[in-house]
């Protein structure tokens, strides 16, 4: 059976739906993309996954004896933790939390697979660092520790390079790689950057109007990958973005103090 | 001054009053950072005011022990706030603001028209500056108040990891598995407690300072939240302990003395934070 698969999902509020029967299976070892327009649904799938939210109707089934609490996930940063006074190692070690199950406190052994992740996505010596002192892209690494004691199968990550320089993005982008092929980490990932989707990922998921699912070949040449892709069609979205007074993402953001 | 000093720690209550304020400044101190960080600590400041109502309640039934009256109505007042918090029809901070003047008005209104007192204003005056109830406080009511704040000091240290993942990131620590909301419920419940008890020391008005002060301190220097939550309880105590001595000594009223010291503790704090940069 499949790891994680979706069946007939109807996702959206009591008022609006957004995404209709989608269907979709994981297996292990996957290295899936979720790729869409702002407002398409992909966050609101990304907490359904997570069960933070149930769909309005259809289910996300768990296989291979994957529990709902097996999911490490990396969420986009919140302004609460801007300030926050907390060192690297305690980011981490607050991984363990779903290990923790009656008990108060972390064991040795919590803190042991703390200290390894933290050698894995190689943040060891930032480890007594203040955590809002740290570049974006440190930062990010620090929470893909934190999420890697949560875990050690299956990753969500949402939108795991926004603010971050070009330099940090492809590193970014190499480390998940890593972790996907090296660690045998299957790997769930939203991202609006398309490009990076399709040269990384072994399958994508496109919501939209339509909803595409399939291996990367699959994708390129389908009508929803070739106009998703196609650069003129990129423009005239940012352009319907404008029109409507959003924000536009800018393409990198600042790294912060190194 | 030795001399005054020694013959005032020879009265019972002046010995009650340290020993209370001591744990008092203590508790309020371990939830400072949680308050300050997860957006709290309006919810803090909505609840001295609520607080403040059921003095008012309290004081026109003509209770004995007004703490057994205003301690559960606090507390309840703390679920359905945080209730009316994940509400997206109504905002949780208008909900905040509507309890809370609510509250004051309701309570002053109350001791107005029901009090038995004849001297109303400096009641009104003592329940929200905390002038001096403090070194009027019963055998009975400083046991309550040691019991309370031991509770809230074991229950800080045993949930303290959960405390620090629900603060530092709510939406990882709910994928994960943690119960956020009855986590949430705790804080919300401990802070009603923490409320109540300090209220006793310096009033309804000035309990956010009492709160959040040492947490702001010892953010400035310290980096990671071990040290800033152990530090902040050493200053909180510090301050409280300092606070009524001068009080005592220069007869200034003692709330308003300790929030004086707390603040000027934080300039330090500041300033030392910014000479060794960040």
């Amino acid at each position: 059976m499949a790891l994680l698969s979706a069946r007939d999902l109807t996702l959206g509020y009591s008022d609006r739906t957004l995404v209709r029967n989608m269907n979709f299976e994981l297996n292990e070892g996957n290295y899936l993309c979720i790729v869409g327009e702002n407002g398409s649904g992909k966050s609101t799938l990304m907490r359904t996954l997570l069960g933070l939210q149930s769909p309005l109707s259809g289910k996300v089934l768990h296989g291979d004896g994957l529990s709902a609490r097996e999911i490490g996930y990396l969420p986009q940063q919140t302004p609460v933790q801007r300030d926050f006074p907390a060192s690297v190692s305690e980011i981490v070690l607050s991984g363990c939390q779903n290990r923790l199950g009656r008990r108060f406190f972390y064991t040795r052994q919590d803190r042991e697979l703390a200290r390894r992740n933290m050698e894995l996505m190689s943040v060891s010596d930032l480890a007594g660092k203040c955590y809002r002192n740290l570049s974006g892209g440190q930062q990010q690494r620090v929470l893909l520790a934190r999420a890697l004691c949560a875990t050690r199968r299956l990753l969500l990550l949402d939108e795991p390079v926004a603010g971050l320089d070009p330099r940090a993005t492809t590193e970014m982008y190499q480390l998940i790689r890593r972790l996907n092929r090296e660690e045998k980490i299957t790997i769930i990932m939203v991202s609006h950057d398309i490009a990076a989707a399709v040269s990384y990922a072994t399958h994508i998921l496109h919501i939209g109007e339509t909803v595409f699912f399939g291996s990367r070949e699959e994708y390129l040449e389908s009508r929803a990958g070739r106009e998703f892709l196609d650069p003129q069609r990129e423009d005239r979205m940012n352009m319907k973005v404008r029109k409507k007074k959003q924000p536009v993402r800018p393409l990198a953001g600042k790294e912060g103090k190194a | 001054m030795i001399a005054k000093l020694s013959l005032y720690m020879s009265y019972p209550f002046v010995r009650y009053a340290l020993i209370v304020g001591i744990l008092i400044a203590l508790c309020s101190s371990l939830l400072g950072v949680t308050l300050v960080l997860k957006r709290f600590s309006f919810i803090g400041d909505g609840l001295s005011h609520v607080a403040f109502g059921a003095i008012s309640v309290a004081s026109v039934l003509n209770l004995t022990n007004q703490m057994l009256f205003v301690l559960p109505a606090t507390v309840l007042c703390a679920v359905l706030l945080l209730r009316t918090g994940s509400n997206t029809k109504i905002r949780g901070d208008a909900a905040i603001a509507m309890v809370s003047v609510g509250a004051l008005a309701a309570g002053y209104l109350l001791m107005n028209l029901f009090s038995t007192s004849t001297n109303l204003s400096g009641d009104v005056c003592s329940t929200l500056f905390g002038s001096t109830s403090i070194l009027t406080l019963t055998r009975q009511e400083v046991w309550l108040c040691i019991v309370l704040a031991v509770a809230v000091v074991i229950t800080f240290i045993l949930f303290y990891n959960r405390i620090f993942a629900v603060t530092f990131d709510e939406t990882f620590a709910a994928a994960v598995g943690t119960r956020v909301d009855a986590c949430n419920l705790l804080i919300a419940v401990v802070i009603a407690v923490i409320i109540v008890l300090a209220m006793n020391l310096v009033g309804s008005l000035l309990i956010s300072a009492l709160v959040i002060f040492p947490a702001l301190s010892a953010m400035r220097i310290f980096r990671s939240f071990l040290s800033v939550t152990l530090c902040s309880a050493a200053l909180s105590v510090a301050c409280a302990a300092l606070g009524i001595l001068i009080s005592i000594l220069a007869e200034t009223p003692v709330g308003s003395t300790i929030v004086m010291i707390d603040i000027a503790a934080f300039g330090i704090f500041a300033l030392i934070g910014h000479f060794l940069g960040d």
